[in-house]
């Protein structure tokens, strides 16, 4: 192999200096790069014969189209001000609420999840509660949840939850799989106990980058809110979904533009937050 | 340093002074008061009747789920084709959009401040709104069907791969850059020669993690009527076919299971 690279980089080498060169190839295998490249464009022609475009019904939409993006420049926040404002506070109470009891009950999760400090049997059953929490969408354990515990925002606020503790969880465990095991000996090695390991060995080296994952959870968590309420989990996403049905474009907008705010401003005082911890 | 004296005059360490003390507790009182009221505020909302026979509900459903009706994963094989080419086409759509954008928005590479503002604002607001809600929209001005989910996943693309790359753009080494300049080559040729090679793998890197998660994204899709599996999944709820819903289930669970397994393969591979 190592000679098969060293004949290749002659080649172009000689190729070089008579003044024909080419850079170097992304993926260095000659058949493999011939066959990705035959697979993409079999796979386009398969892809584009299945979709079936109404062309009709989208000449027909694009007016609508047109007056949905006008909407825009004057949106519309007075009309249906009570009923933005109660989705808002909806939304933004699910996903304090949400966030807060997700990352408490990830913290044990994502603890099991860590192969370094979990026996076998705990790490098994931990890894597969996050495959199933991070499988499936928010809007589909909302269906569930809907169906279980009735219309309105805990419905909301336990599927968010459970959203984040496969989110929380994966990233804590990996997080604590390649931490720096000398200070856990150290700790151990004074005789302390499973918590005192856990409280002065470990959580101090992951504490930073938990609060930093928190905050982007939380914003992740108040997007999510935004459509959860399209099943009926409460939330602004209800108020968004009958505004579209009915044609309301620029009540939509307005409402589309208080989210993209509220998410500006999540992100700049997350990037505040994570600064300051780190 | 943190001391406060015993009773006897000597000295005697603590972790934090009596103003830092002081904050925490604060800050602590106010953090669990405003997490108290939110929850008054869900608690309100709340029907507690139909939570409190939540887990009898909970169990009738797992009844009706479970024996699940595997004869109907035959005509399952179209909409997950679907489903797999809405996240496919996206994705691709998608980054060809990203491509220019991050381009525009990174710090080095940008032709004027003023671009690079209005791209990470194309960046932002397509980042806050969920693939769902573009959807939603988009049915509503294409009408229904696998076109509006693809460019609902693309939209939604566009800032997550816009956002990373143009991280990576931020981060490439400026040394490669200056010596192509030295050349004497044209600002087109240094963003061949000197930017591109350097975030090309950065790059495909985030398109096969973009896609992964655009798989994920497009099995609900159908929920809103753009097309795929979602569009099943639907029709099964809201006739209460539950024992379909499960097979459905079990589809997206292993298609997810195998987009991410080739996903890690391909990032390892590249990374």
């Amino acid at each position: 192999m190592s000679e098969h690279a060293e004949a290749y980089l002659d080649a172009r080498q000689q190729a070089a200096r008579q003044g024909q060169w080419r850079r170097l190839p992304l993926i260095h295998r000659q058949w493999l790069r011939w066959a990705i490249a035959l697979g993409v464009v079999v796979y386009l022609i398969l892809a584009l014969a299945s979709v079936e475009v109404n062309w009709a019904r989208v000449a027909e939409g694009t007016s609508r189209g047109l007056r949905f993006i006008g909407a825009f420049a004057q949106p519309d926040f007075m009309s249906r001000s009570g009923d933005i404002v109660d989705g808002l506070i909806e939304s933004l109470t699910m996903t304090l609420t949400s966030t807060v009891i997700g990352v408490m009950l990830a913290i044990p999760v994502g603890l099991g999840a860590a192969r370094n400090i979990a026996p076998l049997p705990v790490y098994v059953v931990c890894r597969s509660i996050i495959a199933v929490s991070r499988t499936f969408q928010e809007i589909i354990i909302a269906i569930l949840f809907v169906v279980m515990f009735g219309f309105g925002p805990l419905a909301g606020m336990l599927t968010l939850a459970f959203a984040t503790i496969g989110f929380m969880a994966k990233l804590l465990a990996e997080d604590i799989e390649d931490l720096d095991w000398r200070q856990v000996e150290a700790v151990r090695a004074t005789g302390a106990s499973w918590w005192q390991t856990m409280n002065h060995a470990i959580q101090p080296q992951v504490m930073p980058r938990l609060i930093g994952l928190s905050m982007y959870r939380l914003d992740i968590n108040f997007r999510e809110s935004s459509v959860i309420g399209i099943v009926g989990a409460g939330g602004i996403g209800a108020t968004l979904n009958t505004s579209l049905s009915r044609y309301e474009y620029d009540t939509s907008a307005a409402i589309l533009l208080i989210i993209i705010a509220i998410v500006l401003l999540c992100e700049y005082s997350s990037s505040h937050v994570r600064r300051w911890t780190q | 340093m943190p001391v406060s004296t015993s009773p006897h005059g000597i000295p005697v360490w603590r972790l934090r002074t009596t103003r830092a003390q002081w904050l925490q507790f604060g800050a602590w009182l106010l953090g669990i008061s405003l997490f108290l009221l939110c929850w008054k505020v869900i608690s309100d909302n709340t029907m507690w009747v139909f939570v409190e026979d939540a887990g009898r509900q909970g169990s009738d459903l797992l009844s009706r789920m479970m024996p699940p009706k595997w004869e109907y994963a035959s005509i399952l094989w179209k909409p997950m084709w679907d489903t797999l080419n809405i996240a496919t086409l996206g994705t691709a759509l998608g980054i060809v959009m990203a491509f220019p954008v991050a381009f525009l928005a990174a710090r080095n590479t940008t032709p004027h401040p003023l671009v690079r503002s209005l791209a990470l604002m194309v960046i932002v607001s397509s980042r806050s709104i969920n693939s769902l809600i573009w959807a939603m929209l988009l049915v509503t001005i294409l009408g229904p069907g696998v076109l509006a989910g693809i460019i609902a996943i693309a939209l939604r693309s566009i800032g997550f791969v816009g956002k990373l790359l143009y991280e990576a753009i931020e981060e490439i080494h400026p040394t490669p850059v200056e010596a192509i300049s030295a050349t004497g080559a044209s600002r087109l040729q240094i963003m061949n020669y000197g930017v591109l090679p350097q975030v090309m793998p950065a790059f495909a890197g985030i398109s096969v993690y973009r896609w992964d998660i655009n798989i994920r994204e497009s099995t609900v899709l159908g929920l809103v009527g753009a097309g795929g599996i979602g569009l099943q999944l639907n029709a099964s709820i809201n006739t209460l076919a539950w024992n379909q819903v499960s097979v459905i289930f079990v589809m997206i669970f292993a298609t997810v299971l195998v987009s991410e397994w080739i996903s890690a393969r391909v990032r390892h591979a590249i990374i």
